[in-house]
């Protein structure tokens, strides 16, 4: 049978339109993606179940590298900012380190401080790309005998005092030995701090276990 | 697919020197592009969400309260961290000989945990968690992990003490440092 060939037209739409909307969204997403700052402390941290996510405001912390290092960092905003400028003046000179106010801002943009008391002209001088984990030997905590960390957590509660609480965090590597976490532990302690957090990855928690159970029955977790 | 329309070019001599004379018409077909855009704003769209770093709390009693939390040895379990992730544990009090002093693995540790808590009270139940010195961080917040995964109410982080330590450093095969404080054990 013949049949009368139908004209086959190509049905070829243009993708032009299309593209410019996935781009847009692309766009969108890249400029609304917040970056971490590039840490100069690299640190793996550990996982755990806990569901409340870390705070990036008023914030304190501590970072221990697996080295053992303790590296002290605070947070970003203006505020956060202002007191740490307190933190090192009152350090300043409370134990005459002779910082000039050109080197305590030049500590207040480090990104985090980690060298002895005796070494913190020298941080105020080095470049910020200088300023590495690797590099800088950290705040010294290995004994308890020279804790350093204890005279910088009494300057932080001091800084804080008026306002509300800082939160203190805890960001150790997977790899941390166990003394220098117990060593800031006493830190934290010998200043009446004794409510911290630790930061982790989120993981789910595992099904079957007491606490899967009662997250599925609605029963809120009892300290949160 | 691209296409090259060189149809229309056809019937002209081409010699050396003769420019090219005939248009070629490139139609590009788009659509992998467009995948490759939507691609990449699946990733960001994850990434963005996900990035959040959560935080553990942790409450530490305080040092200076000299009255001691009475604990019923029989609600007692203690978790030993050694290194390389073990995990060793007792119940109650560490018996003289150790003899109910056992060995475990991060995996495991959980049903130990799990049918301790089921055979006691809540109000008697009490872990304590003693990292030794060459235990790792990721080992201490694992185990308060576990200790949030099977609800347990009162646990406590202290330090390990000198019998302990030998014991660990026996059953993990390292010469046992002697120890000034406490007389010679003899070996198992």
């Amino acid at each position: 049978m013949s049949r009368p060939k139908i004209a086959r037209k190509s049905t070829s739409i243009d993708m032009t339109a299309m593209c410019d909307v996935a781009f847009l969204l692309l766009s969108f997403f890249i400029l609304t993606t917040k970056f971490k700052p590039s840490e100069a402390v690299p640190v793996n941290t550990p996982s755990s179940v806990a569901s409340k996510i870390a705070p990036d405001k008023n914030v304190v912390m501590v970072s221990i590298t697996k080295e053992g290092k303790a590296f002290l960092s605070f947070g970003d905003d203006a505020d956060d900012k202002a007191r740490k400028q307190d933190i090192i003046n009152d350090l300043n000179s409370s134990k005459s380190l002779g910082l000039t106010p050109a080197e305590v801002s030049n500590l207040v943009k480090a990104p985090f401080l980690g060298v002895a008391f005796s070494q913190l002209k020298q941080q105020a001088n080095l470049q910020t790309e200088q300023m590495t984990g690797a590099a800088l030997p950290g705040i010294p905590c290995q004994d308890t005998a020279h804790n350093e960390m204890t005279e910088w957590i009494r300057a932080v509660m001091s800084a804080y005092a008026g306002g509300s609480p800082p939160n203190i965090l805890l960001k150790g590597d997977n790899d941390a030995k166990y003394p220098t976490f117990k060593n800031v532990l006493t830190a934290f302690k010998r200043n009446d701090q004794f409510h911290f957090q630790m930061v982790t990855n989120p993981v789910n928690v595992p099904m079957g276990t007491a606490l899967y159970q009662q997250n599925m029955a609605g029963v809120k977790p009892a300290e949160e | 697919m691209a296409e090259m329309d060189t149809s229309g070019g056809g019937g002209h001599k081409k010699g050396p020197g003769v420019k090219k004379g005939k248009k070629l018409s490139t139609r590009v077909d788009l659509t992998p592009m467009v995948d490759l855009g939507f691609l990449l704003i699946t990733f960001f769209i994850f990434t963005t969400t996900m990035s959040q770093p959560t935080a553990m709390k942790l409450n530490m009693p305080d040092d200076r309260d000299t009255t001691k939390t009475n604990i019923k040895q029989s609600g007692a379990l203690t978790i030993l961290l050694g290194k390389d992730d073990n995990v060793f544990y007792y119940e109650g009090e560490l018996a003289p000989d150790a003899s109910n002093f056992k060995s475990s693995n991060f995996k495991d540790i959980r049903n130990e945990i799990i049918s301790k808590k089921q055979s006691t009270n809540d109000v008697d139940f009490f872990v304590t968690i003693k990292p030794s010195n060459e235990s790792t961080y990721k080992d201490v917040v694992d185990m308060l992990d576990e200790m949030t995964i099977n609800v347990v109410k009162r646990y406590a982080l202290v330090d390990i003490a000198d019998v302990e330590m030998q014991l660990i450093q026996r059953t993990e095969g390292e010469p046992v440092t002697p120890d000034a404080a406490t007389p010679a054990k003899p070996s198992k």
